[in-house]
């Protein structure tokens, strides 16, 4: 194995283990550094594959990669929670340790999902595909089993996180153009989440979504 | 040229009414902008019909007979639902219901809407139409929740959330599909090109592409509100503004569909299984079954519209799952006189509501005593959307169950009898709405009749008669759908 591979497969492991940590993570302060922990290792990973393949539209990827989801994002939801002034802990539908179990199913479904497609694949970092469909369900299963609204947009961001891996991991990336756009639904969207959490507050004078059930089938 | 305006026009309008959109002239110019781009999608549409399929900017846009038709429906339903909105909005300011500023993020977020559904439609890149479908979300999600309720907040949340985790599905699955065909295109911009992709289709790798089109389904399915992922959809209507209501239920769903039906291209030209078309089949008529039978549980008129709506979508998407010339041929037409006849509907449910100043049906009674206007217009729009002859929707109803019965007979009776039901759900709600008792007053100013009509119209015309220009855009489309 190369050292590239090795790096390679490292970041792999680093994002399903933070992943994890962010299932199991209580407090929302240590979610957002988190979810820049695994901005950061995405970048990383993005200019290893960059350097190894000599794709030049990877290096701006990974270069927005870091401006958005380690600095950009981040900032935005610390901002956001200091303030709305939330100081509360997360609250999880389901315990921690049974979420995490149903993590390590998931984990394993999304390698044998891709065992076809990760052997018809010829990239360097083919072996990560399952890792990166992981992480997507894993951060899935978060968004379902939060009850605040905060943690279900960490869910929803590092979602992102993991498709953008699998792009990564299976074809060197998308292409540039519509790496950009993602990117700028991203932003948009964070930043309506922001403007909704005010609306949220203002109406029910908490975040729970608990005050979200009003409308069901009768 | 003509391509650049139609993208052009509704994004300038966007820009100049987060400016202005609080002014009392602004909803005018909403309606200008509007025409300006209908006007634009119509010179596009003469540009295609006479010289053929183009494409502009480096293959960064194409129109074929596909998408050219939903560009100008698109064009054309934005402008009247602006003409309605005129109407209603100034009616729900009058009430106290909105401030000025709400106005303008109204105003500026409706011209930005047309313009994804635009982009969506015309762009040649697969994960631009993405990009844009999730720009689509986002522009209407804040309008969703316009009027600040409890209740509305609770359905942008849900469609914001639901539509997010759907749409991120679909993403997978259009780099699934960028994996496959960048082994045969190479990596690089081309791949995910659809011009390219349509060439090299059955090259592409059987496995990737079943995996990339269950993951697409899920992903743009959940924007076409099919069963199970309809969630979202019924909230969302019944929430939001009325006139949100129409360009959701007549547009955005078509473009949903519409990216559905682009990919399916390229995966029934890979697998020889017929997997995609069975795919959509299930799915289309699980939504057409529940919905028919959510329908009779419905108290709330938009929330009926809303699931008639998935009913209606599901047997588009069971008859481009059929496949073959006379389903496309039907579906397409299902497309365009749901679109029409639904967003009539629309018009005439929210000046209902804002008549009696509920959206429950039982406060709803007696509009033809006091509108005519509008009791007639729902009326009407019902007995269309019921596949009632001589409207359109009875005929391309009648030709996707002719065909079913011929391609697909086990599925005839299902349909049939979900029609059955969902006639007489819908039926036996609206008829005392329109003809009941009332103690109720006429609405102050007279309500938007000549968007109502003009699609009714439109609809009638097509049960009676398809112009012969429209039916062979129609088979040319179906043509290229397969």
């Amino acid at each position: 194995m190369t050292l590239t591979q090795q790096l390679i497969n490292l970041f792999a492991s680093l994002m399903l283990l933070i992943a994890f940590a962010m299932l199991s993570q209580r407090r929302v302060q240590s979610l957002i550094y988190l979810f820049a922990a695994q901005g950061a290792v995405l970048a990383l990973n993005t200019v290893v594959v960059a350097a190894h393949t000599g794709q030049k539209h990877l290096y701006f990827s990974a270069a927005l990669t870091l401006l958005m989801k380690v600095i950009l994002l981040p900032w935005i939801l610390h901002r956001l929670i200091r303030r709305l002034a939330i100081r509360w802990d997360v609250e999880t539908l389901i315990n921690i340790p049974t979420t995490m179990l149903v993590g390590i199913v998931l984990v394993v479904f999304a390698f044998n999902l891709t065992i076809p497609i990760v052997a018809l694949a010829g990239t360097i970092t083919r072996s990560t595909l399952g890792i990166a469909m992981g992480s997507v369900l894993l951060a899935f299963l978060m968004l379902i089993t939060r009850r605040k609204a905060v943690p279900q947009v960490i869910g929803f961001l590092a979602m992102e996180n993991g498709l953008f891996f699998a792009a990564t991991s299976a074809t060197y990336g998308m292409p540039m153009v519509v790496e950009l756009g993602i990117a700028l639904d991203v932003l948009v969207g964070t930043l309506i989440f922001g403007i909704f959490f005010f609306h949220i507050r203002e109406t029910f004078d908490s975040l729970d979504i608990h005050h979200l059930e009003r409308l069901k089938e009768r | 040229m003509e391509l650049l305006l139609v993208l052009a026009i509704p994004v300038l309008g966007g820009v100049l009414l987060a400016f202005i959109g609080h002014r009392p002239r602004a909803a005018d110019v909403n309606v200008a902008c509007s025409f300006a781009t209908l006007a634009a999608a119509a010179l596009l549409t003469y540009r295609v019909i006479q010289h053929g399929p183009l494409t502009a900017l480096h293959e960064n846009f194409f129109v074929d007979y596909f998408n050219v038709f939903l560009v100008s429906l698109t064009a054309f339903v934005g402008w009247t639902t602006a003409v309605f909105s005129r109407s209603y909005m100034r009616i729900e300011r009058e009430h106290g219901k909105l401030t000025a500023g709400r106005l303008r993020l109204y105003h500026s977020m409706y011209q930005s809407f047309m313009f994804t559904m635009l982009l969506a439609l015309l762009t040649n890149n697969l994960g631009i139409l993405w990009v844009a479908m999730e720009a689509a979300t986002l522009t209407t999600v804040l309008l969703v929740s316009l009027y600040r309720t409890p209740e509305s907040l609770e359905a942008a949340w849900k469609y914001f959330i639901l539509c997010g985790v759907g749409i991120a599905q679909a993403l997978f699955g259009t780099i699934l599909l960028y994996f496959a065909a960048a082994g045969v295109l190479g990596s690089g911009g081309d791949a995910l090109l659809w011009t390219h992709l349509i060439l090299v289709k059955h090259q592409l790798e059987p496995t990737v592409l079943t995996l990339a089109f269950v993951f697409l389904l899920v992903g743009y399915g959940t924007k076409v509100g099919l069963v199970p992922l309809h969630n979202w959809l019924p909230d969302a209507h019944a929430e939001g503004p009325t006139p949100i209501s129409a360009v959701l239920s007549g547009l955005l769903l078509n473009v949903a569909l519409y990216a559905i039906v682009r990919n399916k291209v390229l995966v029934d030209g890979a697998l020889t299984s017929g997997l995609a078309g069975r795919l959509m089949m299930a799915f289309g008529l699980a939504s057409v079954v529940v919905a028919a039978l959510f329908l009779w549980r419905q108290k709330d008129v938009k929330r009926l519209f809303a699931y008639s709506s998935i009913e209606h979508m599901g047997i588009a998407t069971f008859a481009f799952g059929m496949g073959g010339p006379v389903a496309v041929f039907a579906a397409l037409l299902h497309m365009t006189v749901h679109s029409l006849t639904k967003s009539a509907i629309f018009f005439t449910v929210g000046h209902a509501a804002q008549k009696t100043g509920t959206q429950l049906i039982e406060g709803i009674r007696g509009l033809v005593d006091t509108n005519p206007v509008i009791g007639w217009g729902l009326m009407l729009g019902s007995l269309a959307i019921l596949g009632m002859p001589p409207f359109g929707v009875f005929a391309s109803e009648f030709l996707i169950l002719t065909t079913a019965m011929h391609d697909q007979p086990w599925a005839t009776p299902i349909l049939l009898a979900a029609l059955g039901i969902a006639f007489a759900a819908i039926f036996s709600k609206v008829q005392p709405m329109v003809f009941g008792e009332t103690t109720a007053r006429r609405l102050a100013r007279p309500p938007a009749s000549m968007p109502i009509f003009l699609h009714l119209a439109l609809v009638l015309m097509l049960g009676l008669f398809i112009p012969a220009y429209l039916a062979s855009w129609y088979r040319a489309a179906a043509a290229l759908i397969g």
